[in-house]
């Protein structure tokens, strides 16, 4: 033990070495930080020390579902109509939790059945994703499996993160963490941004295109409120709009019939234009809206702003069309982007949000360092006064294990939190232990009459099993942190399994080194403990 | 005399175990009041009364009667907490008249330290129940509260709502179950089934307490407190295993030493390390709770009192519990009365 293998030395110093490496650029200058190669990072400071907003956003499940069982409703009669001879029904819609069709003959139950037979094959294999049940006179209902279910709303919340980035993160400049949590959650966090507010109505933006009639009215009426019942007033769109114009309040189209949506020039102004296309239920509406009012005005609104009112010249019937709006190239293709890709697979509610300002997070940085450096302080100073040189051991061990945590964190980019600065006083204080167990069985040894080589020997073998049992045990109860513990709890249970790690290498390693040096240069006759 | 480790006298011997049946006493009835303050909001409340007001099956009202026992903080109870910090003293009153305009419901206002106590600037927290149109309230509030006090802001913003609440608490609950269940594993696994028992009942020891004295004394018990509580799961499981591994090792070395002896040896031996760890874990949580800023004060409280209790509780829960199961001892079996067994 007192002839330490050169692995042992190599090893401790190759680590030490590294763990300077990685810990140093925490304690660079900004300026200097910019410098250094990449893979050098410092400390991810979490939300609550850096300031900023989490929002936890949920997929309305319910709404989810609804919609998905309104399209098997659709499926369902199309496969009916579809099967040869066609098989006629009734009664198509959404009950509670279930799709349903009534056949009119309940006689062709069997060749319904077949018919559809192939909607509830899940489309990359597996279990069934949709059972159906057959009532008397011809009822069928389909259930979605609960798996289908969440595999759903796991899309979209999938679907959702990629929609949500393009709006609160259109440029993918800015650090915004946008990560699913669980089938159905998903937590935003934007560091810096100390108004929720803004972020929400960002993430909420519906990019909903409505087509509404426009109310001709006086533009004095007008100006002192007095609009007509079931009109409103609605601003045009910051700018890209028109101007504002009465409308009627209710749409008489909406922008979910939208297939296509891409910017274009006019052939005859070359004024930038969106052109858009319309599924054929879409084109129909809008078809007979345009034949009913001809010579009027229309105005297209994107969530509820005034994109452009338009006169309607002649019907419009080929399912397609174009929007005029003072567009550039640019902004032509963001609202494509927006109406394409824009709306959200499923409502999400806000079910959690976390703000905190960057002063009290500042102020959390520094009376955290504060209280983890006085910590560190008196660790060592009490060492080196309990145990005299062998304190002094402890205290280069434990100054490199410092070096070591702080050099794990930066590597694996674990944010630190407020709990972890905790964490990490709590492990400066724990970290000696390993040190008093093995310089306790020391001086027990040596008060049983061992001299000092047999006695170091023999303190730093009978520890260790103690050691490693005592350490095992604080790891799983971090362990147990990191399954349930929401964001800060979690840096906490990083620092503290870090620093259960660190200790131990250090505390064994680096102090068993030192001891050995000692040892061989002084050749002590008793233990100076 | 230094190093100062010499003042240690290198071989106590206390009798500790003849202490053990006023510890146990002792144990209990700290354990008793802590539990009947979880189920009277801190001797505040009767428990029946809550039962009774309270809706819904009895599991929930169990669950409101339990709700009551703890002084709960936004994470658990759900509802919006708004902290507001401005440079001179802010009146309670106003803005408490200010939020109930805002908002429709109960709202609590009080003042609170913030950063060093009595400085500027100076804070006060809102909390009021809803979740709903919480984000009205907060624009509002930021437009006309300097109207109240010059200066003032919103610094923090919390807003939980009730399923995430709910979910706090029964993760938080179930992380500390698990990681007691986890400890007994591991010791049984590594020891015996009565040290696995002895070493379990100290965690449920433990973590009761600190439990009621966050009951008692009204503490606010957050997201942060059970990372405390497992945190003091883990260290008093340290120090139960430090005592058990020598008491192991002393048990196979004197075949024919009395348990109770054997354990008064064995916690003779670990004295030093109990007191120097405890110690330095103690320094440091005391700078903690005087440096570490208002947020982290709950988790510095609940840290120091866990580490006295887990402390005591290895010596006086942990290995007592060995000696009413008893251990299996080899070909021997239970010794009779041998003194001292040679080395």
């Amino acid at each position: 033990m007192l002839q330490v293998a050169s692995w042992r030395l190599i090893l401790v110093a190759v680590v030490t070495v590294l763990g300077i490496v990685f810990a140093l650029p925490n304690f660079l200058p900004e300026r200097m930080r910019e410098a250094i190669p990449t893979y050098l990072k410092a400390i991810n400071l979490g939300l609550d020390l850096q300031g900023g907003s989490q929002l936890l956003l949920e997929v309305d499940v319910a709404t989810l579902r609804h919609q998905q069982l309104d399209n098997i409703a659709d499926q369902m009669a199309s496969a009916l109509r579809e099967a040869d001879p066609q098989i006629r029904y009734t009664g198509r819609g959404v009950v509670g939790e279930a799709a349903r069709v009534r056949l009119v003959d309940p006689t062709q139950i069997a060749r319904a059945r077949t018919a559809l037979r192939l909607l509830a094959r899940s489309p990359n294999g597996g279990d069934d994703i949709i059972a159906f049940t057959e009532g008397a006179d011809g009822l069928i209902e389909a259930l979605m499996s609960p798996v289908y279910l969440r595999e759903l709303s796991r899309q979209a919340a999938q679907q959702s993160i990629e929609v949500i980035r393009r709006r609160v993160d259109p440029t993918g400049t800015s650090e915004v963490s946008i990560v699913r949590q669980g089938d159905q959650r998903i937590v935003v966090q934007a560091p810096g941004v100390t108004d929720p507010e803004q972020l929400k109505s960002r993430i909420g933006q519906t990019a909903l295109m409505t087509f509404h009639m426009v109310r001709e009215v006086d533009p004095q009426d007008a100006a002192a409120g007095r609009i007509p019942p079931g009109a409103m007033i609605v601003q045009p769109y910051p700018t890209i709009g028109d101007s504002a114009e009465i409308v009627e309040r209710r749409p008489r189209f909406t922008g979910e019939h939208l297939t296509r949506a891409n910017p274009s020039t006019d052939p005859q102004t070359a004024e930038f234009v969106l052109a858009f296309a319309l599924d054929s239920e879409g084109s129909r509406i809008f078809c007979r809206i345009t034949r009913d009012n001809t010579g009027e005005r229309f105005a297209i609104l994107l969530d509820n702003q005034v994109l452009t009112a338009p006169r309607i010249n002649e019907p419009i019937c080929g399912g397609s069309g174009q929007i005029s709006g003072n567009f550039t190239a640019q902004t032509a293709n963001e609202l494509a982007v927006m109406l394409r890709a824009g709306a959200l697979p499923a409502p999400l509610t806000v079910i959690e949000e976390r703000t905190v300002g960057a002063g009290l997070g500042q102020d959390a940085i520094e009376s955290g360092t504060l209280a983890s450096i006085v910590a560190g302080l008196v660790t060592l100073v009490f060492m080196v006064l309990a145990y005299g040189l062998f304190g002094v051991f402890a205290c280069i061990a434990l100054v490199i294990n410092g070096i070591l945590i702080v050099a794990a964190m930066s590597m694996i980019g674990a944010a630190l939190t407020l709990p972890g600065i905790a964490g990490l006083i709590l492990t400066i204080a724990m970290a000696v232990d390993a040190n008093v167990l093995i310089y306790e069985r020391m001086r027990e040894e040596a008060a049983a009459g061992r001299g000092p080589a047999m006695a170091i020997e023999a303190g730093f073998n009978r520890a260790m099993v103690t050691i490693i049992d005592a350490n095992l045990t604080t790891i799983l109860a971090a362990l147990i942190l990191f399954q349930f513990g929401a964001g800060p709890v979690k840096g906490f249970a990083w620092t503290l399994s870090i620093g259960v790690v660190t200790s131990v290498f250090t505390a064994v390693l680096v102090s068993q080194i030192l001891i050995a040096w000692w040892f061989r240069l002084s050749r002590p006759k008793q233990m100076p403990i | 005399m230094w190093p100062l480790i010499r003042l240690l006298p290198k071989k106590t011997n206390f009798t500790y175990v003849k202490f053990a049946g006023f510890a146990a006493f002792l144990s209990v009835a700290a354990v008793t009041g802590s539990l009947v303050s979880m189920f009277t909001g801190g001797f505040r409340d009767s428990p029946i009364a809550i039962f009774q007001a309270a809706e819904g099956s009895a599991m929930a009202r169990l669950g409101a009667v339990m709700e009551r026992g703890f002084n709960l903080g936004i994470d658990f109870r759900g509802g919006t907490s708004i902290l507001i910090e401005a440079p001179q003293p802010i009146d309670v009153g106003a803005v408490r008249t200010l939020a109930g305009r805002l908002q429709t419901g109960s709202v609590e206002v009080q003042q609170t330290a913030c950063r060093p106590a009595d400085a500027p600037p100076y804070c006060a927290i809102l909390n009021f129940e809803s979740t709903e149109g919480g984000s009205q309230t907060v624009e509002a509030l930021r437009a006309q509260l300097p109207s109240i006090a010059a200066g003032a802001q919103i610094v923090n913003v919390d807003v939980v709502g009730a399923k995430v609440s709910e979910e706090l608490f029964a993760g938080g609950l179930i992380a500390l179950g698990l990681a007691i269940l986890l400890m007994l594993i591991y010791i049984w696994f590594r020891f015996e089934w009565q040290f696995g028992l002895g070493g379990v009942l100290a965690l449920f020891h433990d973590v009761i307490l600190t439990l009621g004295l966050f009951s008692v004394f009204r503490l606010e018990f957050t997201l942060t407190i059970i990372a405390a509580l497992l945190t003091i799961i883990g260290y008093s499981m340290n120090d139960t295993v430090v005592v058990f591994d020598r008491l192991r090792e002393n048990l196979r070395k004197y075949k024919k030493m009395p348990l109770g002896q054997l354990v008064d040896l064995s916690l003779n031996e670990t004295l030093s390390r109990t007191i120097i760890t405890g110690c330095t874990a103690l320094f440091a949580l005391v700078g903690l709770f005087y440096l570490g800023g208002e947020a982290l004060r709950g988790f510095a409280i609940a840290m120091i009192f866990g580490i006295i209790v887990g402390t005591y509780s290895s010596i006086y829960v942990a290995a007592p519990a060995i000696l009413i199961w008893g251990v299996k001892r080899g070909r021997e079996g239970e010794a009779r009365a041998a003194p001292q067994a040679a080395r």
